[in-house]
Parts: C-alpha cells; structure tokens; sequence
C-alpha cells in the first residue's frame, strides 16, 4: 500500500511517500502499526484530531477500512483559496 | 465545469473574458480572485503551496459537481495555483455563470467555501523568522455548515 504524506507531516515523517506492507483493516490500525515503528511516526501521529486522512483519494475519517486500498495519505486540515 | 491546477500565472482579466466568451443565454456573471496578502506582523517573503496531485482535481471537480448540481449554473471555472508565489501574485480564481445573478453569486461562495477547507492544498508563508504552515481559520469550517444545513 502507498502511503503519502504532506505538508507538516511529510516534514515531521521525512518522506514524501512509502509503500508499506501491511495487513491494517482501517487507517486506525495503520496509525497504530506506524507509531511503532519510529519516534517520528509517534511524534506525527500523536494527535490525530489535527490530521485529516484520504484512502485512494478521497477524504474518509480514521475509522474507514482499508480492504482494497491502494493509496492512504495524511495531511494536516487543508488551507486552499 | 473547467478545472485548472497550475504552477504558472495566469492573467485573471484574460481568464475571465475567455470564460464569459463562452457563455451563451448568461446574464450574470461572477467571478472571485484570490490575492497573496502580506502579513500583520512581518514581512512575507514567500508563500508555498503544496497540494496532491491527483485527488487534487478529483477534490475540485467533485466541489464544482455539487455546485451545478445546486444551482442552475452555465458554466464554472476553478483555476487554483501550486508553488511558490510572492506577496500581490495571484493565487487562484474561480467564475461561475447564470441566468441570473443569484445563482452565479451564491454558486461563486459555495465554490470558495469548500475549496478553502475540502481541497488538498496547503500553504506555507516564508519571512525573516522562518517558514510556517498556515493553520486553517474556525471560520472557515463553520462557512461549511451554512451549505449543508441548507439556505
């Protein structure tokens, strides 16, 4: 699974984007498999109400499955116009 | 619907002729230009906007669906700017046309609305101190609910 990353949280994670295997079977779990891994994954996800997520491209909340999904990216809350 | 996310400038006079050109039957045209203003208390050197290519045009042209879904409109036009703009450039316009005014002009706030806070952009200002990520305004989140509680 791709996994993107933008903005703030690109910065705190260092990359851009990752392919990640993992089994997560919603973006909770996937955060939860992330934090583990490294001190710069806890530190972004420490307060998920400030990050927003989107599976395959479309925003969902952290609930949502990830059966299926080819791509996750979490951003901080967007500031177009 | 004609979505447009660019690096380029674009002249938004030059735009919004081309878009009011094509308009047939259109009585009201409205259009809105979003400027890079300084900022209160320092000089802004830079701003970056970083977005996600992809479900970008995804985002803005799913805003402008329920947008012509709502309202009875001719036509639209979002044109959203990326990368590094200095203070007084032009970020992004949009422009919507109608028979009569009020669908252009609600149509127009209604596109803004869910672009600022529902489309995968986000800005960066540059000055002497550093570089931060704008947070985004209460206000702007609570625009949303004007639309989905119905008008």
């Amino acid at each position: 699974m791709d996994v993107l990353y933008f903005a703030w949280v690109r910065e705190r994670i260092g990359m851009p984007r990752e392919t990640v295997e993992t089994g997560a079977e919603t973006v909770l779990d996937l955060v939860d498999e992330l934090r583990r891994r490294e001190g710069r994954y806890d530190a972004a996800f420490a307060d998920i109400s400030a990050l927003r997520v989107a599976v395959d491209q479309e925003l969902t909340d952290f609930n949502a499955s990830l059966i299926g999904a080819r791509e996750v990216a979490f951003f901080p809350p967007m500031t177009g116009g | 619907m004609d979505i447009r996310v660019q690096e380029a400038a674009f002249d938004m006079g030059a735009e919004a002729n081309a878009f009011a050109a094509k308009q047939a039957g259109m009585g009201a045209i409205v259009t809105f230009t979003g400027i890079v203003r300084d900022l209160p208390d320092a000089t802004l050197r830079h701003m970056v906007i970083e977005h996600y290519p992809g479900m970008t045009e995804k985002a803005l042209t799913g805003i402008a669906e329920q947008a012509h879904a709502r309202w009875s409109l001719g036509g639209s036009l979002i044109i959203h700017r990326y990368g590094r703009l200095a203070p007084d450039d032009v970020i992004m316009m949009v422009a919507t046309a109608s028979r009569h005014r009020k669908d252009a002009f609600e149509a127009a706030m209604f596109l803004m609305d869910y672009l600022k806070s529902r489309a995968p952009f986000w800005k960066r200002e540059e000055t002497a101190d550093g570089a931060e990520w704008v947070a985004p305004r209460g206000e702007d989140e609570a625009a949303l609910e004007i639309w989905s509680s119905g008008t």
